[in-house]
């Protein structure tokens, strides 16, 4: 314990000059900036100047206008666009001369990230399947990467099994098996701090947006009638049926807002709290170099441990989102008794 | 930028993109994984059910095998059993049998002994008559000078020869 204390104070004091020079920050912008999407992808500060990579901007504006961010970012205005200001409707966005907005398919940050991902697992799992192509299962165990992916992937096509039913569960694994791996490979990515990835995909509202509609269109575009029988016309008493249609179909339309809030909430937060442990530093360095230290060492060990608990939770989001949807499809595929 | 608005240029690129992905993995990614892992696992049971199927069948030979033995050993000893038996039975005939046949050459040796005895004493007693008949009439030659004397012997002897007969 003694031992252990004389190597936090040593740490403090070794690592107390080097943030010397932070200043006063805006921390909520700090970690907002870090959490919300952007038009280019800051990478670091190097010798005081910024290095980030300028996305693509693509507006559809009375046919497509495509220009490089960094002309708009810099000068804040460029061919009769400005990006809008704080407290205005879009605020952050680019907006035409008047306010209101183009339909802008930008390829900003989290687009390039959501390209990244949609790479990696397009490789990961094809790169899976060719092992079980070129070799005979039958005759060999698993070897290098389908021995990563066969556990992920069985895990979730044998809950597809349990949840939709022996009979047409091989329709829909698929289905399950890109959420939970793209959500899976995302929540990690999202964890890892620098270029390529860090993105905060996942925690990004329209990306889990997504995926419920597609969870929702499954469930209700491939729904038996009995499904329909229970949402608009269920087994109950003749003056409750009215009632209970209505609770049925509102909590068929609440299912993938659940899913989309919980997704989103979960890796949000998990992130902001990750930045702000990291802020801890920034906050306290202007009470002198020793409190600068000691919040270094507390912000490294917290941080550690919130990374940590993060890589717990984007397993354990992927799981629940996927293991709802099965659920939800299971639901759907019930036949009257 | 809002943080619970979606924004819509997310959301073209990630239907967009999640489309794609899906559609490719669910036409050449899963279905050949899982296929392919459903069809081992289904190997497996049916490995195992055959080496439980096998099983069963071995320890079910090695019962009979067992069986077996112990119906050849049963075999064995009752065969030991009744060769014992027929060996003492023979041996007891055979002694039974010398017994009989000694008892026999015996009898038929003293038999001939008997009358070979027999015979013997005939001839001992016929010598004997001879030599007495020799030895009397030598003693007579002598004794029966007269007529007399002679007619009484002769008297005598057939008298008694003819008690003796």
């Amino acid at each position: 314990m003694r031992g252990m204390r004389k190597i936090m104070i040593l740490l403090m004091v070794l690592l107390s000059p080097a943030l010397l020079r932070a200043e006063e920050t805006d921390i909520g912008k700090v970690i907002f900036d870090h959490v919300l999407d952007s038009y280019e992808w800051h990478i670091t500060d190097w010798k005081g100047k910024p290095v980030a990579i300028h996305l693509p901007v693509i507006l559809i504006d009375g046919g497509i206008k495509t220009f490089n961010s960094e002309h708009i970012l810099e000068t804040g205005e460029y061919a009769g666009y400005h990006i809008a200001p704080e407290g205005a409707p879009h605020e952050g966005k680019i907006v035409r001369a008047d306010g209101s907005k183009p339909f802008d398919i930008s390829i900003t940050k989290n687009v390039l990230q959501l390209f990244i991902n949609a790479l990696l697992l397009l490789v990961i799992v094809l790169l899976t399947a060719r092992w079980y192509r070129r070799h005979d299962a039958l005759k060999e165990h698993p070897t290098g990467i389908a021995a990563l992916m066969e556990p992920l992937i069985m895990m979730v096509h044998e809950m597809a099994r349990e949840n939709i039913g022996e009979e047409d569960y091989r329709r829909y694994s698929p289905f399950l098996l890109t959420v939970f791996l793209f959500i899976l490979f995302s929540n990690f990515i999202g964890i890892i701090p620098f270029f390529p990835g860090g993105a905060n995909l996942t925690g990004n509202i329209a990306c889990t947006l997504v995926l419920a509609l597609f969870t929702f269109f499954t469930v209700n575009l491939t729904g038996t009638k009995h499904y329909y029988k229970e949402i608009f016309s269920p087994d109950v008493p003749g003056l409750l049926k009215p009632i209970m249609a209505v609770i049925e179909f509102f909590s068929a339309l609440v299912k993938p807002i659940s899913l989309t809030i919980r997704l989103f909430a979960n890796m949000l937060a998990g992130h902001i709290q990750i930045l702000c442990m990291v802020c801890i530093i920034f906050i306290l360095s202007k009470y002198g170099p020793l409190m600068t230290g000691g919040a270094t060492v507390i912000s490294v060990f917290f941080g550690i441990f919130l990374d940590v608990l993060e890589v717990l939770i984007s397993f354990i989001q992927a799981y629940i989102f996927t293991m709802l949807s099965s659920i939800y499809i299971g639901m759907a595929r019930q036949k009257a008794e | 930028m809002n943080l619970i608005t979606p924004d819509s240029g997310l959301l073209f690129w990630m239907v967009l993109i999640f489309g794609i992905v899906f559609f490719i993995l669910a036409k050449w990614g899963f279905p050949a994984i899982t296929g392919m892992v459903d069809k081992r696992n289904a190997h497996i049971d049916e490995s195992l059910r055959l080496a439980e199927e096998a099983r069963v069948r071995m320890s079910k030979l090695a019962q009979e095998q067992e069986e077996l033995i112990a119906k050849t050993r049963q075999e064995q000893a009752r065969i030991l059993k009744d060769a014992a038996q027929a060996r003492s039975e023979i041996l007891a005939q055979a002694k039974e049998d010398a017994k009989a046949q000694t008892a026999d050459m015996v009898e038929k040796a003293r038999e001939q002994i008997e009358n070979e005895r027999e015979t013997a004493l005939r001839d001992i007693r016929r010598q004997v008559a001879l030599l007495s008949v020799d030895v009397a009439e030598k003693v007579l030659r002598e004794k029966l000078s007269n007529d007399q004397a002679q007619q009484a012997l002769i008297d005598r002897f057939v008298n008694e020869s003819r008690s003796n007969s």
